[in-house]
């Protein structure tokens, strides 16, 4: 599912020159196009110093179709802000959000309505289930704001509560379930109009660890049957590189890094990176791809390993095999070798 | 600092009792230091008469109309639960007990319900509960309409508040004078007045409701594609469900307290009527049984509207199987009534319960009552005179004329006086020694107030040592307030009745504070005492004010005494229950670490207890004189002197004007004391880094 993605690089949803500015006077910063050519970080420095809020400054970032983008910051860096700025739930000062290239600040509230009821859907971290509603119900919340027949709403619920497992919980409350499954319930409502982009602010955030590492997995496996094109929030950097096929981390309300997780834990751009991907465990993060010897010649004998196996799975291998092996892609092509000396020149460049 | 003394608040205090000093030592000369000139009383209540009279020609025909049309629906409800056979109606308001929470509830129902027909009140009863029924509606749509308008509208709300407050604080004698001259007499008055006097609760807690629906909900609403009237009628408003019901608890309540109390201007046939028909007459037994029926109906509505608030989270989770009965039920209770109807039709004693048959009890009470004050008639006399000599006067006109052979047993001689002051300041000096310069000057000031007497302070020191005390606690604003606020009082001449009111409630709220705190404080250590005082509480915040008036009167006539104690009695609740809920609700985690410190009880009792519960301990205050003023009103009807007495003559006598200066100025009075503790209060949470609700 994951690496579907390379083969699919069309563009769903992209967020361009995004700034959310909170104070009296926000929009004043931004009358003139000038602001365009100034570098982010004085201006926003600038607009703080006049006593507003910067939430998001200057944001950019695409998410393409089928792939699940992970923003990753700690609390206060803005991306709570942001995730609702794509919905429109709050107002962008400047910038486009574009929706299968039309920019959605330019809808009416009306066509706005529409876009939510039929390709969005949103999973909240605190599930934001009505208490009213038992769980068929809450799942076909949306439906029935659709204005759809009880029977059809119900019949397309039951379809999602499938999907999420919650079978023989129709008829209960939220109050009677636990937090895991009222997620359930949040993700199936967010499912039920059958949803081109999916948002999920810290879906995972209030549960137990326990709890959060099956919901993942749950996660993982639903979106291996749906494709959606997901926006995932998240302040915790395992939970990122874990189901990550892109990510950004956000700091004071900008993008410091966009890239696949590898890429960031094996180049980090700077110490505020470093920082997060120091303690991360390599061997489950690096690839079999990740540590090919470009140097060495490949040897057609050699033991062939996928491309994304991961590297500790490999380690038996490679300290029994002194040549190395050799790294093939879905195709069988045969990308380079891999040895247990390019696996410490990898981790070496890493660390630093 | 070297002196404390020096410091700028504490010379400015010293300045304000040294003018308070020669204001006092003057007196004789000048005479417009102690008594505001009578010359120069602004005439506002004979402008207000005049211009009210030119207005009821000019429009007068449009109210009356209204009133005419609102008669209708009175007297069709009225029709209606008179010609219903008692035994229908009772079934019918058991049945609703029942849905509201259970058969405990249907079961207390039954018999209380029963009494009303039992003693021969059944009729009465009925045209007070037509009223309520007429008027909770109406009340409940215009508040939860403002409600919604002020949600949404941050302009409105700060039109709509501000109202409210007024509506609540003005007491509600003197919301009947205009709407007396208005409407005319009758039922229509107290149709109105309840409307004005319940929808504001349903307004605060429509807007509390709404405000409080969590932000995730209204989010997950939008994003599931709700449009805005959506997002009102199927997500927010299921929401706060519990809330609105709550408003409309307390809506009822108010509704049915003001019906009562508008018995006072007749003509309702009703039982708040009946009531006050007894006091008046001095048959106190009669009075108590028919009080009973108004403490019942209090309770039954109250139970029943708030069961519906707290049962209404479990109600949802019935839903699915309730949408099957409710059918049912309806057809049940329709079913029923007729069958009923149609005994009662051949059983007349089912539908008119006959005159002869109700049970007289009232000669046994008034037999008890007239043993119990014979038998302790010694012991009674003694807290009544004691209370009088050296609590009540001492306050009202100080020690100066309080002390005297006849009281006090002796003369207050030149020996007397200079070891009062000469006491007083030595323990003040101690404490300014100390650096406690607030407990310095409130001593000097306590010292000067007891030995004069607070009807005997001149107006200009009183209005210079509130205001400044505003200013400490508030700023600027609160300040200027106070100052203008008492300004108006003294200008239009109620001056010295604002100052009986304010020492007959003084007194009554200092009791209350210190008692009510100490029992608040006892009851959170002790489950038992805790028990004890809860139901006693509910009770007494439940029934109509009037009612506890009875049987004080019983015991001890009408006069002051007697309303000090029903003002005691009844604003003593909000003390204790304030101070039991700060205490029982700290944070256990200091409570835990102050006892692994070694804290004994009393310890942490009062260091660490006390000081983090004290924002709450004084909304209670705040609380306690706002119920201390509202009892002060109805206190009137047992001739207290104060500015309550003046609303209630400008009622009987068709005097607005100076009823409605006088019910404006006791709510301003009402206005700034609750500004200023409230802002203690809201200061000390901050300070301690707490929020209270």
């Amino acid at each position: 599912m994951k690496n579907n993605v390379e083969l699919s690089k069309q563009i769903k949803l992209s967020c361009r020159n995004v700034w959310k500015v909170y104070g009296d006077n926000s929009d004043g910063f931004f009358s003139n196009n000038s602001y365009a050519q100034e570098d982010p970080s004085i201006l926003s420095k600038k607009i703080t110093e006049q006593g507003h809020i910067v939430a998001n400054a200057n944001v950019s970032f695409d998410v393409h179709i089928g792939e699940i983008f992970v923003i990753m910051g700690l609390s206060g860096s803005g991306k709570s802000t942001i995730v609702r700025c794509l919905s429109r739930l709050i107002e962008p000062t400047v910038g486009e959000i574009l929706l299968d290239e039309e920019n959605l600040l330019g809808k009416s509230e009306k066509e706005l309505i529409e876009i939510r009821r039929h390709k969005m859907g949103m999973v909240f971290q605190n599930f934001g289930l009505l208490p009213h509603l038992n769980v068929i119900e809450n799942i076909a919340f949306p439906l029935k704001l659709q204005g759809l027949k009880e029977k059809e709403r119900l019949q397309k619920a039951a379809r999602v509560i499938e999907l999420v497992g919650l079978n023989g919980r129709e008829n209960n409350f939220p109050m009677e379930l636990s937090g895991g499954q009222q997620q359930r319930v949040g993700i199936a409502r967010s499912l039920a109009v059958e949803p081109d982009v999916w948002f999920l602010d810290e879906p995972f955030s209030a549960l137990d660890p326990l709890i959060r590492k099956q919901m993942q997995d749950e996660f993982l496996r639903i979106q291996s049957l749906q494709k959606k094109s997901v926006v995932f929030i998240t302040h915790d950097f395992q939970e990122a590189l874990r189901i990550a096929d892109r990510m950004a981390i956000m700091r004071d309300g900008q993008i410091v890094q966009i890239g696949k997780p590898v890429d960031l834990i094996l180049n980090p751009k700077d110490n505020y990176i470093r920082d997060f991907t120091k303690d991360v465990p390599w061997e489950s993060v690096l690839k079999a791809s990740d540590i090919i010897d470009k140097s060495q010649k490949i040897l057609q004998k050699a033991k062939e390993v996928p491309f994304d196996m991961p590297v500790a799975k490999m380690l038996p291998l490679l300290s029994k095999k002194s040549m190395g092996v050799v790294v093939v892609d879905q195709a069988g092509k045969k990308l380079g070798m891999a040895n247990a000396q390019s696996f410490v020149t990898a981790l070496a460049t890493a660390e630093n | 600092m070297k002196n404390s003394i020096f410091e700028k608040n504490t010379l400015a205090w010293i300045g304000i009792i040294f003018i308070t000093l020669i204001l006092l030592i003057f007196q004789d000369k000048w005479g417009w230091a102690s008594k505001y000139p009578k010359e120069l009383i602004v005439p506002f209540s004979d402008w207000i008469n005049f211009s009210m009279e030119k207005f009821i020609e000019q429009f007068g025909w449009f109210f009356l109309s209204i009133s005419w049309l609102l008669s209708w629906p009175i007297i069709g409800a009225q029709w209606l639960l008179h010609s219903l056979p008692w035994i229908v109606v009772i079934f019918l308001v058991c049945f609703i007990a029942y849905l509201s929470s259970g058969v405990r509830l249907a079961l207390f129902t039954l018999s209380a319900t029963f009494y009303m027909v039992l003693i021969g009140y059944w009729e009465e009863s009925m045209n007070t509960l037509a009223l309520v029924i007429i008027s909770v509606p109406m009340a409940i749509f215009i508040g939860f309409g403002l409600g919604v308008w002020g949600f949404f509208s941050k302009r409105a709300e700060k039109v709509i508040m501000p109202i409210l407050d007024i509506f609540q604080t003005v007491p509600t004698f003197a919301y009947l004078l205009p709407i007396l001259l208005l409407f005319g007499f009758g039922t229509v008055v107290g149709l109105i007045a309840s409307i004005l006097y319940s929808f504001p609760p349903m307004v605060r807690n429509t807007i509390l409701g709404l405000k409080r629906v969590p932000d995730h909900i209204i989010e997950s609403a939008i994003m599931s594609g709700a449009n805005t009237k959506q997002l009102f009628w199927q997500a927010m408003l299921p929401s706060c469900k519990k809330q609105i019901l709550l408003g409309i608890n307390q809506s009822t309540m108010a509704a049915l307290s003001m019906v009562i109390i508008a018995a006072i201007i007749g003509g309702t046939a009703d039982i708040g009527w009946e009531v006050l028909y007894y006091i008046r007459k001095a048959e106190v037994g009669q009075s108590l049984v028919v009080g009973l029926v108004i403490a019942l109906m209090a309770i039954i509505i109250d139970r029943i509207t708030s069961g519906f608030a707290f049962n209404s989270d479990k109600a949802i989770k019935d839903s699915q199987y309730l949408k099957n009965i409710r059918l049912n039920y309806l057809g049940f209770a329709i079913l029923v009534s007729i069958l009923l109807f149609i005994i009662a039709s051949f059983f007349q004693v089912l539908a008119d319960w006959p005159y002869n048959f109700s049970i007289w009890v009232s000669s046994h009470i008034n037999d008890f009552f007239e043993t119990f004050v014979k038998t302790f008639k010694t012991q009674i006399k003694l807290v009544k005179t004691y209370t009088l000599f050296f609590i009540m006067l001492p306050t009202k006109i100080g020690f100066q004329q309080a002390v005297s052979p006849f009281t006090w047993g002796f003369q207050l001689e030149m020996v007397h006086k200079i070891f009062y002051f000469i006491s007083f300041i030595v323990v003040a000096l101690w404490f300014l020694k100390n650096k406690k310069n607030e407990i310095f000057i409130f001593l000097l000031l306590l010292m000067i107030f007891l030995y004069f007497g607070l009807t005997n302070m001149p107006w200009l020191s009183l209005l210079l040592i509130y205001s400044f005390f505003a200013l400490r606690v508030g700023g600027y604003k609160l300040a200027l307030g106070t100052f203008f606020g008492l300004g108006f009082i003294v200008v239009v001449g109620m001056w010295p009745e604002a100052m009986i009111s304010v020492y007959l409630c003084g007194i009554a709220v200092v009791f209350c504070f210190i008692v009510g705190t100490s029992l608040g404080i006892w009851a959170a250590h002790n489950s038992v005492v805790s028990a004890i005082v809860r139901p006693i509480n509910d009770t007494l915040q439940t029934i109509p004010l009037f009612v506890i008036l009875i049987p004080f009167v019983m015991l001890f006539k009408i006069g002051d005494f007697t309303g000090l104690l029903a003002i005691i009695i009844y604003a003593i609740v909000p003390s204790i229950r304030y101070a039991e809920n700060g205490i029982r609700n700290l944070p256990s985690e200091v409570i835990d670490a102050s006892k692994m410190m070694g804290s004994t009880k009393m310890q942490l009792l009062f260091l660490v207890k006390i000081p983090l519960a004290l924002p709450v301990i004084m909304l209670g205050l705040n609380q306690t004189i706002m119920y201390g003023i509202a009892m002060l009103v109805i206190a009137a009807l047992i001739g207290t002197n104060g500015l309550e007495q003046i609303v209630f003559i400008g009622l009987t006598d068709g005097n607005m004007g100076k009823g409605f200066i006088a019910g404006i100025s006791m709510a301003i009075i009402a206005m700034i004391v609750d500004r200023i503790t409230k802002t203690i209060s809201e200061k000390r949470s901050e300070a301690l880094g707490l929020s209270i609700k």
